[in-house]
């Protein structure tokens, strides 16, 4: 068994800046990563950040990845795993992980889980054809492999992950005949959903995909569209040829780990589906397991690295070690977080928190 | 197809690697996943559903949705999204649950 003060699963955006304020304070760290690179999703991500200065905005997402391994070179008591898979997460604090195809176990005082998300899917007929794609998928396949995932695309989805998608497919020279959105509005931000409507690209709202055609990959999709009651509506059927379509129905959180150790877990929609209850801290009803990131609900990667912050920062605080700079930083991400949520995109993630406290609350009674 | 002029991203040749895919020798890149180098060649089939026997692709290529399994030197069930391309691989399509041998 291998001993250490912190594991943190998941060596994404909020793993990494977790990883930074918790060895501040002078404890080991372990980070478990799935994948053969550090940063998660930011890799592929080439649009620049929104926000402030203090949340990298202004700076490309594979950048910013780049940023948060620096800020942890200089830590002789982190050690960082790739390609290796955490395969169990027991409630005395072991884990256990794959690493190199040999089964290795793990112990700490503390865990975080930052383990992310997953794409959500569509029921339609044929849904499951080749060249069917989420948006993420497409994302890495273009933008990490340089590998273009057909010629001819069409989007469903107007979130902000769609209309950048739709942006970098155009980038890389694909044509995107429409995006589809069931719902009566863009759901992403007017500043993309602009940029994507002055390259030509039609953005069909109330509309969505009702089968793919194909007989062994997708040559083409029958739309529909949608009355107020999300009903189709009769002869608006139509036909389009694509060999490409591309799923950006949002994500949900990926928080499996978190219900083998019996942490108790509440259904929020505006968070993204279940999602582990934790209390202020970010801290489970398992009283040594953390999480922080999309795994405790779906918000914007600047979000993640805030929560990441701070969870490092409260981790501390449980073990009993002292951080330098404890309450200014608390302080300080607090404000940077709920700087991030305020305004009219952040309703939903506040309206999602409101109803997660009360399932803490719930939790502890 | 590979991207060959980007605006934002630049993509340096890299090494070629040989691998074989349905008995045939094939290529892809260094840095490759399985995954990706087999789309790169056009390849948009990855196996076979265990009943219907409905071709499959892949999905999320991020090593969560298990959509693109395939036998990859005589071991079932790899995700080849996230699997790295070493050169002599023998990479099958999958048609069964997975037969550890």
């Amino acid at each position: 068994m291998i001993e250490k003060d912190l594991i943190i699963i998941g060596g994404g955006p909020s793993g990494l800046c977790a990883a930074k304020t918790a060895l501040e304070a002078g404890i080991s760290v372990l980070i478990i990563e799935r994948n053969e690179h550090f940063g998660g999703q930011l890799v592929k991500q080439t649009h620049k950040f929104f926000g402030s200065k203090e949340q990298y905005a202004k700076t490309r997402g594979y950048d910013i990845a780049q940023k948060l391994l620096s800020d942890l070179s200089d830590f002789s008591n982190l050690t960082m795993l790739k390609g290796a898979t955490v395969v169990g997460l027991y409630s005395d604090n072991v884990v256990t992980a794959l690493v190199e195809n040999k089964y290795i176990r793990y112990h700490a005082n503390a865990i975080i889980v930052a383990t992310g998300a997953s794409e959500k899917f569509l029921a339609f007929e044929n849904n499951d054809l080749p060249g069917i794609y989420g948006a993420g998928a497409i994302q890495t396949l273009m933008n990490l492999y340089g590998v273009l995932p057909g010629n001819q695309v069409v989007m469903v989805g107007s979130g902000n992950i769609g209309l950048i998608v739709s942006y970098q497919l155009l980038q890389a020279g694909v044509k995107v005949k429409a995006i589809i959105e069931a719902s009566t509005k863009i759901g992403g931000y007017k500043v993309h959903a602009s940029k994507i409507a002055r390259l030509g690209v039609p953005i069909l709202t109330s509309t969505t995909v009702k089968k793919a055609i194909g007989e062994t990959e997708l040559k083409a999709i029958e739309i529909v569209s949608l009355d107020e009651n999300w009903k189709e509506i009769q002869g608006t059927s139509k036909v389009i040829e694509v060999d490409t379509l591309c799923i950006s129905v949002g994500l949900t959180p990926m928080h499996q780990f978190l219900s083998m150790v019996g942490a108790q877990t509440k259904y929020v929609q505006e968070l993204g589906g279940f999602v582990p209850v934790v209390n202020e801290h970010h801290q489970t009803s398992v009283n040594s397991i953390f999480v922080c990131g999309d795994a405790v609900g779906i918000e914007e990667a600047s979000s993640a690295m805030m929560e990441g912050y701070l969870t490092g920062l409260y981790v501390t605080e449980f073990l009993n070690v002292k951080h330098p700079g404890y309450l200014k930083e608390t302080a300080y991400y607090e404000k940077q977080l709920s700087m991030l949520r305020d305004g009219p995109f952040g309703t939903k993630t506040r309206v999602g928190l409101e109803k997660l406290k009360e399932g803490y609350l719930h939790a502890k009674s | 197809m590979r991207i060959d002029k980007h605006p934002i991203l630049e993509f340096p040749k890299r090494h070629v690697i040989f691998f074989m895919f349905e008995g045939k020798e094939v290529s892809g890149f260094e840095g490759d996943t399985i995954a990706s180098a087999l789309h790169a060649l056009d390849v948009k089939i990855f196996s076979y559903s265990t009943i219907n026997h409905r071709p499959r692709g892949f999905y999320c290529a991020i090593g969560n949705c298990a959509s693109c399994k395939m036998i990859v030197d005589g071991m079932p069930n790899v995700k080849t999204c996230i699997t790295p391309l070493i050169s002599g691989m023998v990479v099958e399509r999958q048609t069964n649950k997975g037969v550890i041998k």
